[in-house]
């Protein structure tokens, strides 16, 4: 169509036009540098070719693989794979040192805490809670009291072997069902309540008389055996400090009942079998660190 | 194409089908000039690659524990050294200050003289400045070169441009090879480049900044300034008629003709312009634009066109300056009788100036009173707070200790603002002074630590009382708190 060649000139820009007009208003030629067209060309070449040599194009149940082979699955297991000899020293480290030894040194200290805050998000947070705040049932390991001990040794002994779990060596502790299994009378345990509830001041709801006499008595026969005759409990047994402003199971005079009358035992899983022992020792360093550690 | 465009083209007879999709390269090969501004571009040229290629094997003593290189950018350890100034990461402000310094120091000289920048300055220029003078050195001038095109043999002309292809790669070689100096201890890289045992990054760079400078000096050259650039079109937005740029003076140059008819004009008492229209000004140009046009877009205002065109007035016996740093309302001032104005103190230059003196004045200050020591305090969110057996309260913080100095140094910790406040820290804390734990932190680091805070007073329902962390260094006595909050029931 070399018919329609035009030398027109736009009289403002002194630029030709190229013929293309719409209301009035025309097209300036102004074409691209040639480098920038080749530049485009390139790039289209290089989108063929990566769709040839990478996945690309989704198809109905499945996508186009690609001739080089790549999957994004390989080049995650590079990274881990990178990650995990990046992390041998430091865990060589960890293996061979204390718990003790560990804290004290800061740098071991900090991998440590981060290792064991992962562990802890991905196996104890479900029960325990994120922030290891637990819940009714579940302790708080961030405060200072602990049923089966806040030592280092202690805290790994438990993560290791669980409380009454199938562990041969887990922790084993029995509140018997006093009221269930027809042990006390229902008298009996209201006057062991109030007396317990006592022992940590805590306030008598409006209306109820108590009869801490006969409270101390039910407690000294019945409880004084694995809680303490002055109810500071037992670490060996698990059984809780009963004078102190922590309670897993609730304050209040019905919770209380309720716990001589069912008994409690909550139940922690061992963790030896499903952790590697380099896991559970920064998880233990993680939970002593809390705060909650003695 | 759909049918509605495709009739209505075939009603056009104006329309291009064959039209080519782009614009083919106008090779420019500019000629040597000599005079004012080439001397200015030749020193700026000498003292900015002089420093690009030199700064990075000049020393600063900084003590033992830190590097003594002057300018470094130590990415491994996450540093940025220049003289004096120590940067850490989180202090890339600093940086973001330098950005709009430069931004506000490019409006200025825009507001002043136009493409200072550009002209003089830019790297792009300066590097293209030097290939084309290499070129000229192997390959002659156009003038040589063209006619060194009918003469030369194949060999001598192919030798040539080896020599220059050569001699171009050597100077982008030696660009990136510089580049990657301030980023590792410039005498130490340079013995590891030469004995083969640098690490492969630094290899790589060089040869990345050895391509893009042998491609965009000695082959794209002044498209990378009409087509790559957006300052060019950010500029014509800034400018204003008060401002200098490389101008021609029509009012002197026009109507424009050969000496011989000038003169002749003249003679005859007819008035003639002072433009012999020799065209050296278009063909000393880097970009191959003809200044006579007017300003625009593809000029960078080098000048070299002045030192062309007042060359020729020079030799044609009239006076200098046809082409000069003028501005545009002067020519047309000049055209009807009026004297010209200039007026450099104006709304924009005065408040450019004033937030060049604000932002400057700012970073100074922020330095000045920079401390030589940190601390960050982070509240654990969860829980925000924790009964203890006895029944106190008891938050937990993380606490992150600087030392910016190149010594370790030894610091007291202690917090205010919770009444009875006991404060713990977790770890091996061996020491205290005045009955506050210390902790000592290596030269240049940080150290962060967990810090427990119980009080065994009664607080409020809902308290939120506000905590100062302050850490003191034992030694010197230097304290920076931080502020938080302990937060009750």
């Amino acid at each position: 169509m070399a018919e329609h060649h035009t030398n027109e000139v736009d009289a403002v820009t002194g630029v030709t036009t190229t013929g293309h007009e719409w209301d009035g208003i025309r097209e300036l030629n102004n074409p691209l540098p040639r480098w920038w067209l080749w530049t485009f060309y390139a790039c289209i070449v290089w989108a063929v070719v990566y769709w040839i040599a990478y996945p690309a194009w989704p198809l109905v149940s499945n996508y186009t693989s690609g001739v080089l082979g790549w999957k994004s699955r390989d080049a995650i297991e590079v990274q881990l794979a990178n990650l995990r000899t990046q992390r041998g020293a430091f865990a060589e480290k960890l293996d061979a040192a204390s718990l003790e030894q560990i804290e004290a040194d800061p740098e071991l200290l900090a991998f440590a805490r981060a290792q064991g805050r992962a562990a802890f998000g991905d196996n104890c947070a479900p029960c325990h809670g994120a922030g290891a705040a637990g819940s009714r049932g579940y302790p708080n390991l961030n405060d200072d009291d602990w049923m089966w001990g806040g030592s280092l040794e202690q805290v790994q002994q438990t993560i290791q072997h669980g409380i009454r779990s199938t562990d041969a060596d887990a922790h084993v502790g029995d509140m018997p069902a006093f009221g269930r299994d027809a042990m006390l009378t229902r008298p009996e345990i209201v006057a062991a309540a109030d007396y317990v509830r006592s022992l940590s001041n805590l306030p008598v709801p409006a209306g109820v008389t108590t009869d801490l006499a006969k409270g101390k008595e039910v407690f000294e026969a019945n409880c004084a055996a694995c809680h303490g005759a002055d109810g500071k409990g037992n670490i060996e047994l698990g059984a809780p400090n009963l004078t102190d402003a922590i309670w897993l199971y609730g304050s209040d005079r019905d919770s209380v009942i309720a716990t001589i009358t069912n008994g409690r035992g909550g139940i922690m899983p061992a963790w030896a079998g499903r952790l590697d022992p380099t896991t559970i020792k920064a998880l233990t360093v993680y939970v002593h660190a809390l705060g909650g550690g003695r | 194409m759909n049918m509605a465009t495709k009739v209505e083209t075939l009603d056009d007879p104006g329309y291009d089908d064959d039209a080519p999709l782009y614009e083919a390269r106008r090779k420019i090969y500019p000629i040597a000039v000599h005079g004012t501004f080439r001397r200015i571009k030749w020193a700026l040229l000498i003292i900015t690659l002089g420093v690009y290629y030199l700064l990075p094997f000049l020393r600063w003593d900084r003590g033992p524990n830190a590097p003594s290189q002057a300018v470094l950018v130590d990415l491994a350890n996450g540093r940025f050294y220049f003289f004096f100034i120590e940067i850490w990461p989180q202090e890339i402000y600093y940086v973001t200050g330098l950005l709009i310094l430069a931004a506000l120091a490019l409006f200025l000289m825009n507001a002043v003289a136009g493409r200072l920048w550009c002209g003089y300055l830019c790297p792009q220029t300066v590097w293209t400045d030097l290939f084309q003078a290499i070129e000229r050195m192997v390959e002659g001038d156009p003038r040589e070169r063209r006619e060194k095109l009918k003469s030369a043999t194949r060999t001598q002309r192919a030798f040539e441009a080896a020599a220059k292809h050569a001699l171009w790669l050597m100077v982008a070689w030696w660009t990136g090879g510089a580049w990657v100096l301030y980023f590792a201890d410039a005498p130490t890289l340079v013995w590891q480049l030469f004995t083969g045992t640098a690490p492969l990054v630094a290899y790589l760079w060089i040869a990345i900044l050895t391509f893009t400078t042998y491609v965009l000096a000695g082959h794209m050259r002044e498209q990378v300034c009409t087509y790559m650039c957006p300052w060019p079109r950010i500029q014509a937005a800034l400018t204003d008629e008060y401002a200098y740029n490389v101008t021609y003076r029509y009012d002197r140059g026009e109507p424009r003709g050969s000496l011989k008819k000038t003169e002749a004009l003249r003679a005859a008492g007819v008035p003639a312009g002072d433009c012999v229209d020799c065209r050296q000004c278009v063909a000393a140009c880097p970009t191959g634009v003809d200044i006579r046009l007017g300003s625009q877009l593809a000029c960078i205002q080098c000048g070299l066109c002045i030192d062309a065109c007042d060359t020729v007035m020079n030799k044609v016996g009239r006076p200098t300056g046809l082409i000069a740093y003028d501005t545009e309302m002067n020519v047309e001032r000049r055209l009807k009788g009026l004297a010209p104005v200039s007026k450099i103190l104006r709304a924009r230059t005065l408040l450019y100036s004033a937030l060049i003196l604000i932002v400057g004045g700012i970073m100074v200050a922020a330095l000045a009173t920079r401390g030589s020591e940190g601390v960050a305090v982070i509240h654990d969110r969860n829980p925000l707070f924790v009964r203890l057996s006895d029944g106190s309260l008891r938050n937990a913080y993380s606490l992150r200790l600087v030392n910016k100095q190149s010594m370790p140094r030894r610091f007291a910790i202690a917090v205010d603002g919770v009444p009875e406040a006991r404060l713990e820290i977790v770890g091996g804390i061996s020491q205290t002074e005045n009955g506050h734990p210390v902790v000592e932190v290596g030269p240049d680091q940080t150290y962060e630590l967990r810090a427990l805070v119980s009080t065994a007073a009664k607080l409020p329902a809902n308290a939120s009382l506000p905590v100062t962390f302050s850490i003191t260094d034992v030694a010197g006595g230097e304290t920076t708190t931080a502020p938080d909050h302990f937060k009750g029931p």
